[in-house]
This record gives C-alpha cells, sequence and structure tokens, in this order.
C-alpha cells in the first residue's frame, strides 16, 4: 500500500502504462468481464424483438406503406372541422356526458371504496383473513381493463352512459381500495394511542386519530383518479358506454377526419382543462403544490 | 381568543358545506345527463349476478370448475394469442422507451440550453401521452389494415410520452458535478451522456420502462377491441356472442397473465432500485 500514497497525477505522465496496469488492476479489465449478465441480457432483449418483428409480420413494406396512408389521413384531417354549428353542440353534450360519467364514477367508487379501505388495512381490520380475502378481490377488480367492464356493464344495463358510470366504478373500486388501505397502514400510529390513552374507543380513534391524517392523502388520490378517468371516459364510448368515444369511433370508421380531429382536438383541450382545475384543488386542499 | 377560534371553525366549516353543496349540485346535474337510472340498476342488478353466474357454468349447466378442459377448450389458441399480446406489448415498450430516451434529453433543462427545443419537445410528448392509444390505434388501423402492427404502434407513441416525461423528470434530479468533470475533459455531447448522465440514470430508466411494460401488457388486451392484434379480438367476440364460459376463461387467463408479469417486474424493479441505493 505504501507506493499508493504518491500522488498518481504526479507521477502518471512519468510512469509506465504497465505500471499503471499492475497497481489499478481493477480499472484495466475488459468491458465484457463487469458487464457479463448486462450483456447477455442486452442480448436476449434483441432476441426477443427481432422474433417479434418476425412473427407479428412487422414488414418494412406494411410499415412504409402505412406510413403513407396515415401521411394522406394527417392532410385530410388538416384543419379541424365541426362542420356546423349544430354538430358542434352534439359534441359538446358528448364532452358534458363524458365529464359527468368520470365524476360519477370517480365519487362513487371513492365512497365505496372508503369502508372497504378500511377492511383491507392491516391495523384497521376485524380479521386477517378477510383482509386478504379483500386485498385478493381488489386485485382481480382492477386485473379486468375498465373497457371489459364497460362491455360486460353493457349486458347489464344496456348501452349508454350509465354503463360507462358503473364500469368506471368497478375499475375505481380496486385501485382506490387499495391505495387507501395502503395510506391507513402508512399512517401514524401515535395520534390513535393518544385517543385510546384518554379513553376513545377503536371507532373514535378511527375517526380523530387516523381520519385526519388520511383525508389530504385520499382527496387527492382521488383527484388524480378524477384527471385520469376523463381520458378513460372519453374512450369507453368506443364500446357503447358512452361519452365521446362513440362520436369518435363512428368518425374515424366513416373516415370523416377533419370532424375527428376536431374532436381529438376537444378532448385534448378537455383533459388539460380538468387537469388544470384538480391541480388548483389540490392546492387549495392539501397545499401543496402538485408538480 | 376563544373567539377567534370559533370564527376559525366556523370558518372551515361554511367552506366545507359550500364545497359540499357544489359538488352536490354537479353530482345531480351528472346523474341527469349520464343518465343515472337507479331504478334500472335496481331491476337489472340480478342481470348482472346473474351474468357473472352464467361465465362461471359451462354450456350443459355445470359449474367450470368441474370440467377444466371443457372450459379451456380452447386454450392452445388462447395461449398463442396471449403470447401475441405480451408481444406487442414488449415490442411496443421497446419502441416506445427507445424513443423516450432519445427525446428526452432534449426535453431536460439542464442539459438541452435552447429554450425553444425543451419547450417543442416536452409538447410534442405531452401530445403523445394525452391522447389515449386506443384513439391511435383506431387511426392506425385506418392506415396500416388490422392486425398487431397498429397496436405495437401506438403502444409505442403512448410509451414515449409516458416515459418520456418520466426519464426527463430523472435527468433533470441528476447530479451535475460528473457532466461537469466530462465536460472540463474535453468530452462531446455524447459524452457527457454515456459517461455522466447514464450511469446515475440507467436503473430508474430500467425500473420505469418495466413499470410501463406491465401497463402495456393491461393496455394490448384490450387493443384487439378496435381491430389492433392480441387476445382483444377473441374476447370481444366471446362477449358480444354469449360464449359465457369462454368469457370466464378469457378473463381469467388474462388476469392471470397480468399478475404473473406484475410480480416478476415487481421483483426486478426492486433489485434495480437496491442497486440504486448502492450506487
Amino acid at each position: 500500500m505504501s507506493d499508493l500514497t504518491v500522488n498518481p497525477l504526479a507521477t502518471s505522465d512519468l510512469a509506465p502504462r504497465e505500471l499503471l496496469r499492475r497497481r489499478y488492476a481493477s480499472h484495466f479489465k475488459p468491458f465484457y468481464q463487469d458487464n457479463l449478465m448486462a450483456i447477455f441480457i442486452g442480448l436476449l432483449a434483441v432476441a426477443v424483438f427481432v422474433f417479434g418483428i418476425y412473427k407479428l409480420e412487422m414488414t418494412f413494406a406494411r410499415l412504409w406503406g402505412g406510413l403513407g396512408e396515415l401521411g394522406k389521413i394527417v392532410v385530410l384531417m388538416l384543419p379541424p372541422n365541426p362542420e356546423s354549428w349544430a354538430m358542434t353542440k352534439v359534441y359538446l353534450y358528448a364532452v358534458l356526458e363524458t365529464l359527468a360519467i368520470a365524476l360519477l364514477g370517480t365519487l362513487s367508487a371513492a365512497l365505496a371504496a372508503f369502508p372497504l379501505g378500511f377492511l383491507a388495512a392491516r391495523n384497521t381490520t376485524f380479521n386477517r383473513l378477510i383482509q386478504f380475502m379483500a386485498r385478493r378481490s381488489f386485485d382481480t377488480l382492477r386485473g379486468v381493463d375498465i373497457l371489459i367492464w364497460a362491455l360486460i356493464w353493457i349486458n347489464v344495463v344496456g348501452l349508454g352512459p350509465f354503463a360507462g358510470v358503473l364500469a368506471l366504478f368497478m375499475a375505481d373500486l380496486g385501485i382506490f381500495s387499495k391505495l387507501f388501505s395502503e395510506a391507513i397502514e402508512t399512517a401514524d400510529h401515535k395520534p390513535v394511542e393518544g385517543v385510546l390513552s384518554t379513553g376513545g374507543s377503536k371507532l373514535t380513534s378511527v375517526r380523530f386519530g387516523i381520519l385526519p391524517q388520511l383525508m389530504p392523502v385520499l382527496l387527492s388520490q382521488v383527484l388524480y383518479a378524477f384527471e385520469s378517468n376523463t381520458r378513460s371516459a372519453s374512450i369507453i364510448g368506443i364500446v357503447g358506454a358512452g361519452g365521446i368515444g362513440l362520436i369518435l369511433s363512428e368518425q374515424i370508421r366513416t373516415m370523416e377526419f377533419q370532424q375527428m380531429s376536431f374532436v381529438i382536438l376537444l378532448i385534448l383541450i378537455t383533459v388539460a382543462v380538468i387537469d388544470f382545475l384538480c391541480s388548483k384543488l389540490r392546492f387549495a386542499i392539501i397545499g401543496v403544490r402538485a408538480r | 381568543m376563544e373567539m377567534a377560534y370559533a370564527q376559525a371553525v366556523a370558518l372551515k366549516r361554511r367552506q366545507l358545506w359550500l364545497g359540499l353543496l357544489l359538488l352536490a349540485v354537479l353530482v345531480l346535474l351528472s346523474g341527469h345527463v349520464a343518465e343515472i337510472s337507479f331504478s334500472k340498476l335496481y331491476q337489472q342488478i340480478g342481470g348482472f349476478s346473474s351474468y357473472i353466474d352464467r361465465i362461471f357454468h359451462l354450456e350443459n349447466g355445470r359449474p367450470v370448475i368441474s370440467d377444466p378442459a371443457e372450459w379451456f377448450w380452447g386454450w392452445k389458441k388462447w395461449l398463442a394469442l396471449m403470447g401475441e399480446t405480451l408481444l406487442m406489448a414488449y415490442l411496443g415498450t421497446l419502441l416506445g422507451a427507445t424513443a423516450a430516451f432519445v427525446l428526452c434529453f432534449l426535453a431536460s433543462q439542464n442539459l438541452t440550453k435552447s429554450k425553444g427545443v425543451v419547450f417543442f419537445t416536452r409538447r410534442l410528448l405531452e401530445f403523445c401521452r394525452t391522447v389515449p392509444e386506443l384513439v391511435f390505434a383506431l387511426i392506425f388501423v385506418v392506415a396500416f389494415s388490422l392486425g398487431p402492427l397498429p397496436g405495437i404502434l401506438a403502444l409505442a407513441i403512448h410509451t414515449a410520452g409516458a416515459l418520456g416525461k418520466l426519464f426527463a423528470e430523472v435527468v433533470e434530479n441528476i447530479d451535475m458535478k460528473p457532466v461537469d468533470g466530462v465536460v472540463a475533459t474535453g468530452g462531446n455531447w455524447f459524452h457527457k451522456i454515456r459517461f455522466a448522465v447514464l450511469p446515475q440514470v440507467a436503473s430508474n430508466f430500467a425500473s420505469y420502462a418495466l413499470l410501463r411494460f406491465e401497463i402495456n401488457v393491461r393496455g394490448a388486451s384490450v387493443l384487439g377491441f378496435v381491430g389492433a392484434g392480441g387476445i382483444g379480438q377473441t374476447l370481444l367476440e366471446v362477449i358480444r356472442k354469449f360464449y359465457y364460459a369462454d368469457v370466464s376463461a378469457l378473463l381469467v387467463m388474462i388476469i392471470a397473465t397480468v399478475m404473473i408479469i406484475d410480480a416478476v417486474t415487481e421483483r426486478i424493479r426492486h433489485k434495480l432500485i437496491g442497486l440504486e441505493a448502492k450506487s
């Protein structure tokens, strides 16, 4: 170790490369020695990629031809044009319907998930078995996509926005219950002990010990979900569950591209406005500026 | 003092009630617009439970568990479709992540000095992630014809938008000292990225990409609804044609696959996060 005390920079000009190599052997190892695993994973990733391209018939000709078609469509899309004021009113009403679906789906799921969250949290549940079962049921609810829920509910209540609300409700119930129960589990336990030590019951300990910590977290999660549900609600119409998606998919199928681009623009504006309002509201409620 | 406290509490209460009132009005309005009808729900709710009941019974009326071979009669075809769905998600994620990797450096303020480039790249990424992938898929199906190709491209574009934003946030949070070091020794832009930025962000990038893969598996399983390949097309058919037992078989298959993928990627991601903590 004694020769390491010499400043290596001071002597590096004079030191032969061989000496440096011996002194700092670990820095002169060939590249592949340290990264065998990474190279293997990289090769595997490329192999699967090539296999996928071959298997899914992503030929260059198809890609090129499609891009040409896409170029034509983009030209046909411009400029966005709603055709007439009457159609604009139809679109605006569809946007309203989309927002209504998102609001009701989010709100009903949040209300239903609130008690279920306590059931699925380790520190507030009655029974470990119930907690386990609750968690698994929520996993299943989350595993089914919103569009699939929409299709199932359409079979039950028929086509229309009501099926959309119920679909959002099902999907969000799983998400909210999981998020809520996690928030409850990570809540600080000391206020609960405080309430219990002054003679409070288990219920009052939840009300005054956990709930005040929880509320801002839950509200901000609900607001986030509302934002993402606005996006979801704008596509569930594609399978017939209300909202602007139905109009959009019909326009694409009938190739009315100018009107389609107008509707897409409308969706983008709506989403942006909702995002803006939600971040304002979040700031007002919890006093933390959202990123 | 007590007065002030009472006033403060009263103000808070008033705000709360006002907020709740506003919410109630919005809910009533939405209920009207969304054609909510509790009487319809009450009448038809039996339809939901009987639907769930029916999808777990075979044609001959026996529960599906009693005859798994009959339940999963089409498993060869369905597994192939599931494999196709996974491949679509993989290709979409890889293509999207590659695009996001290229664009994220242009979208981060600490590496790109030109404000215009940063602004433009950010708006582009925003556009890619705000338009739902299903809308991209609908348009691409018209341009590229039916099949997995439009689905992959739709996933890739959406992934590029979502990952590009996350990647850029990671890049903006790096330690700039190694970058200065590389610049000081005369390194060019590529040296800067390769030797100063990449070692700091690689594990984070991989973790986000894996998370996106998880999301894309779910996404790919419904892209078939609009004809963009994968298992969704078959699922839509069996739901619309009321092949009840097939619906549950396909759903079980999709949910199981999604759960397995989630579990595996979560383990890998935890390892990656551990790597980051060490370095």
